[in-house]
């Protein structure tokens, strides 16, 4: 098992310049549009809109392609879970054995939720893919008014991560030094996972004591104000981009509407 | 860089941690002049790194910790005047705050409200006065130990302490981190004036940085005090004795048997190594053979390539290109098979390869489990486990900590629970990473003794390791590794 | 291990906010790789979808176990949803929905500890904290990913993760807590203080 460190957009497109708060206000925007909606037309407007955007966030199309393919291959998983056991099917279905009973409105409806599924979480993706994390603690204490020790607390939690992603694979290489390794009995592996994630928290907890020891010993928290070294704030262009988004999420909802094909997603 | 040095007055000073019955200190007297430089000496446990920490303003009396008389910095209770003193510790990684080197040295003056346009001109000066080679936006992941460790000094002297407390700062390191973090304290000594207090245990090298010593007892304190010469001089030998690394006491290396080397265990030919996801080799197109009865040094800095080397010899990696095989000294084994397709059950009968991080390697919640699990795994039968167990315990003074959590023991144990664990399955090859990082003298001459004699026994030992002393004490063949090429040079 | 008096009135330190925090980072890393797991194993509950949710628990470990470490209000919540928001930064593709999934599956998880008065964090507190974060994930989890799915199916689903969080997140956490409290690692915390001096 690899664990993965994150994407590092070039550092020039628009999307990586953008500020962090204006990008996970346009994410909520079509998130909230996308999530009200289990119609067909809403799902891939909004979709559409979003996978337009990929463009401008610097990303190579390959990484974020190998990045989203749990979410495709989940959103698949959901729309056949939907399309091929849904709750009452209005007509006669194609199959019928027990809970299995897809319609062709049944399919069409689970390929819209599998689409639904991809416009909420890739917006999120891209606004998050192309964010430097000091960035965003950054700007959710400065403009947020989110609490800075539990911004920047957390901020350096999360600089240790690849150093917790190296410690797992080591932790692995000694096992099998050790003669202990995951064999076929799922007990026994379920175990041996047990001890290595024992390993892991233990070193992560003592970096994680260590690493606040370090912050506090440097002035961390002992005032409840402190001054900002790189500021954060919103220019024109980030307001330009929520209204982008606004824009998108409304005028998906709208077509749908007005074509007759918005659903809601309760009733 | 203004600053007004402080000054540190100890009185009848003592601590004892929560949770433990003896005192870590007690009854310590110490008065440091403005501007004085001290090095701290004593052996391990002896409360050095405590007293740093008090001194800092970190230690609290919650959940049940106990303080006894004074100790003041500028006249003011340590908790009081936290911002008069910067100290920096021995593990770098657990030091930097920021992703961004130039971030983390702003992060000091962030949290004491500096004005934000004086922020950036001091973070550039702390920079420079540490000789820090790259610019504000380096990442702080790209960094050497060395150069993290000359980060976190920059980070801490930029918010202009007037006492400096430096807990084994070069710990951690390789010599060439050592020094580019010896030459930054140096610098700083000589302009800033602060007063400082510096615990090392590489005295050798420390010994220009300071003008006084003080030796302190575990649970009492200060034993001498003067300058270091007459320090050492009245109490060198006991010292010594005690783990301190003291000049002019060398560990007197073990003698050498005169025999000849046996057949070949292990053979490394052409391997090559490439991190998934890496553009280069770490190691490339490796020869090496290991002999029954052999010591055998791999030499060269961090990150050259030697632990990567290590863990291919000991078949935890698959070449990415040549092979690594067992060799006919291999009992029970076919000649020729590769090390990588070995089940781990029969490598670790094979070859027990030992960690640089004991705590990587620990499997049970017990020391006598730790060295049980290994025969077991064997299906060598509880009876034969236990003996095995009871002997290993005897022979690296483990016997009292038996039935306690291994990760609850000092470092010298961790170490030597570490080792014991992969003897426990008799293995005919030994293969340690660095297996004297963080190790006092003591340890350091134990691991020397012990690995001499396994060696003696017919076994073939590798150790990877940037420590030279150790390697030429032990080896009887150093190979070295510089940028993921192996060179040999005979003995 | 039940009935030590918090520190509830208390401010969270320093430490408190950076281990929750690490805590959280280590799970969120393993996410990664464990959304991998989920996906693989996808065709294998092809026909009966719901039990893949006996693997949920893995998602929801993070919040009981930040609670039973840290013991402090919050705590709970905390982890859930900050190990959700690392996995976004290591690049996890759910989206702002994953960090809805982390709130409601931590608030969950401090709903049952604040039903315990923020003063039990034995076996039961834990078990409680895994099934109720299980509760919050099926809430969520069924509005966004299964609307239009059968009843029936949708409360086997429920079901599972009630099972997997119950099992593996809140007996798991509890576990693992108190072999962190041996190790001598949880020192400064109240989940780790020794009994007898040593």
């Amino acid at each position: 098992m690899r664990l993965l460190v994150p994407l590092v957009p070039d550092r020039g497109a628009v999307l990586a310049r953008a500020n962090p708060v204006a990008k996970l206000a346009t994410a909520a925007a079509l998130m909230l549009a996308a999530l009200l909606a289990i119609d067909l037309v809403t799902a891939t407007l909004l979709l559409a809109g979003e996978l337009a955007a990929v463009p401008l966030s610097g990303l190579r199309a390959s990484a974020l392609g190998r990045r989203a393919w749990p979410l495709v291959a989940v959103a698949v998983g959901i729309g056949l879970a939907n399309g091929l056991f849904p709750a009452q099917p209005d007509a006669s279905p194609l199959l019928d054995i027990g809970p299995l009973r897809p319609t062709a409105d049944s399919l069409v409806v689970g390929l819209a939720l599998g689409l639904r599924l991809m416009a909420i979480s890739f917006a999120g993706l891209l606004a998050l893919a192309t964010t430097d994390p000091t960035d965003l603690a950054d700007a959710l204490a400065q403009q947020l008014g989110l609490s800075p020790r539990f911004s920047i607390g957390t901020l350096a939690a999360v600089r240790l991560a690849p150093l917790v992603a190296v410690e797992w694979q080591t932790l692995g290489l000694a096992r099998r030094a050790r003669g202990v390794e995951a064999g076929r009995n799922p007990i026994a592996a379920a175990r041996l996972f047990g001890g290595r994630l024992l390993a892991l928290l233990v070193s992560a907890i003592r970096r994680g004591t260590r690493l606040a020891t370090a912050m506090e010993a440097r002035g961390f928290g002992a005032t409840p104000s402190r001054t900002w070294a790189r500021p954060q704030r919103m220019r024109p262009s980030d307001w330009g981009l929520i209204g982008a988004a606004m824009l998108i999420a409304a005028g998906a909802s709208w077509l749908s509407l007005a074509l007759g094909s918005w659903r809601f997603l309760l009733g | 860089m203004v600053t007004a040095p402080a000054a540190v007055e100890i009185r009848d000073w003592g601590w004892r941690h929560a949770g433990r019955r003896g005192w870590a200190l007690r009854h310590l007297d110490l008065h440091v002049r403005p501007g004085e430089r001290v090095l701290l000496l004593g052996p391990s446990g002896a409360g050095k790194s405590t007293l740093l920490a008090a001194l800092a303003g970190l230690l609290g009396t919650d959940g049940g910790a106990e303080a006894e008389g004074e100790l003041l910095v500028d006249g003011a209770h340590s908790g009081r005047s936290r911002d008069r003193v910067g100290i920096v510790f021995q593990d770098p990684e657990t030091q930097l705050v920021m992703a961004r080197a130039g971030d983390d040295v702003a992060f000091g003056l962030e949290n004491r409200s500096v004005a934000p346009e004086e922020i950036w001109p001091r973070v550039d000066r702390a920079l420079t006065d540490v000789g820090f080679r790259y610019g504000r936006y380096r990442p702080t992941a790209a960094l050497s130990g060395g150069e993290q460790q000359r980060l976190a000094l920059a980070g801490v002297v930029v918010l202009r302490p007037g006492l400096l407390l430096l807990d084994e700062p070069t710990a951690n390191l390789d010599p060439d981190g050592a020094r580019l973090v010896r030459a930054a304290i140096a610098d700083l000594a000589a302009d800033a004036g602060a007063t400082m207090l510096l615990v090392e245990h590489r005295v050798d090298e420390t010994i220009e940085l300071v003008d006084r010593a003080v030796v302190l007892a575990p649970g009492g304190g200060v034993v001498a005090d003067g300058t270091p010469a007459e320090v050492f001089a009245a109490h060198g030998e006991r010292l010594a004795a005690a783990g301190v690394w003291v000049p002019g006491h060398p560990v007197t290396p073990p003698s050498r048997t005169a025999h000849a080397a046996g057949q070949v265990l292990i053979e490394a030919r052409q391997a090559s190594f490439r991190y998934p996801g890496a553009d280069r080799f770490a190691l490339a197109d490796a020869d090496l053979q290991l002999r029954a009865g052999e010591a055998l040094a791999v030499v060269g800095p961090n990150g050259s390539g030697k632990s990567t080397l290590a863990m291919l010899i000991g078949g935890l990696l698959r070449p990415t290109a040549g092979e690594v095989v067992a060799g006919p000294g291999m009992a029970s084994v076919r000649p020729g098979t590769h090390l990588w397709t070995w089940a781990a059950r029969r490598l670790a009968g094979a070859i027990g390869s030992v960690f640089q991080d004991p705590e990587h390697q620990f499997l049970t919640g017990r020391v006598r489990d730790e060295l049980e699990l290994g025969p077991r795994r064997l299906g060598l039968g509880d009876g034969e486990a236990a003996r095995r167990a009871d002997e290993l315990l005897e022979r690296l003074h483990l016997g009292h900590l038996a039935e306690a959590n291994p990760y609850t023991l000092s470092g010298g144990e961790k170490r030597r629970l570490s080792v014991a664990s992969a003897l426990a399955t008799a293995p005919a090859a030994m293969i340690l990473d660095e297996p004297t990082f963080g190790q006092d003298r003591r340890t350091w001459a134990e691991l020397l003794e012990l690995l001499a004699a396994l060696r003696d026994d017919g076994r073939g030992v590798v150790v990877a390791t940037h420590d030279l002393p150790f390697a030429a004490a032990l080896a009887d063949r150093t190979v070295s590794v510089h940028d993921g090429r192996v060179a040999a040079a005979a003995r | 291990m039940s009935s030590i008096a918090p520190d509830q009135a208390d401010r969270w330190r320093t430490v408190d906010i950076v281990v929750a925090a690490v805590i959280a980072v280590a799970f969120g890393a393993l996410f990664q790789a464990w959304n991998g797991v989920y996906a693989w194993t996808e065709p294998i509950f092809r026909f009966f979808w719901p039990a893949q949710a006996l693997l949920y628990g893995v998602w929801l470990a993070p919040g009981v176990l930040a609670g039973l470490v840290i013991r402090r209000r919050g705590a709970a919540f905390f982890g859930g949803f900050v190990a959700a928001a690392v996995s976004l930064l290591l690049g996890s593709p759910y989206g702002l929905d994953a960090l809805i999934s982390g709130a409601v599956q931590g608030a969950g998880a401090e709903l049952a500890f604040a039903l315990a008065l923020y003063r039990s964090w034995g076996l039961p507190a834990a078990v409680l904290a895994g099934a109720a974060s299980g509760i919050g994930a099926w809430l969520h989890d069924v509005p966004i990913y299964y609307p239009e799915v059968d009843l029936g199916l949708q409360l086997a689903y429920g079901g599972f993760i009630l099972v997997s969080g119950a099992v593996v997140a809140g007996a798991g956490a509890w576990i693992l807590t108190r072999a962190l409290a041996e190790t001598g690692v949880l020192a400064p915390f109240a989940s780790g203080r020794r009994q007898r001096p040593v």
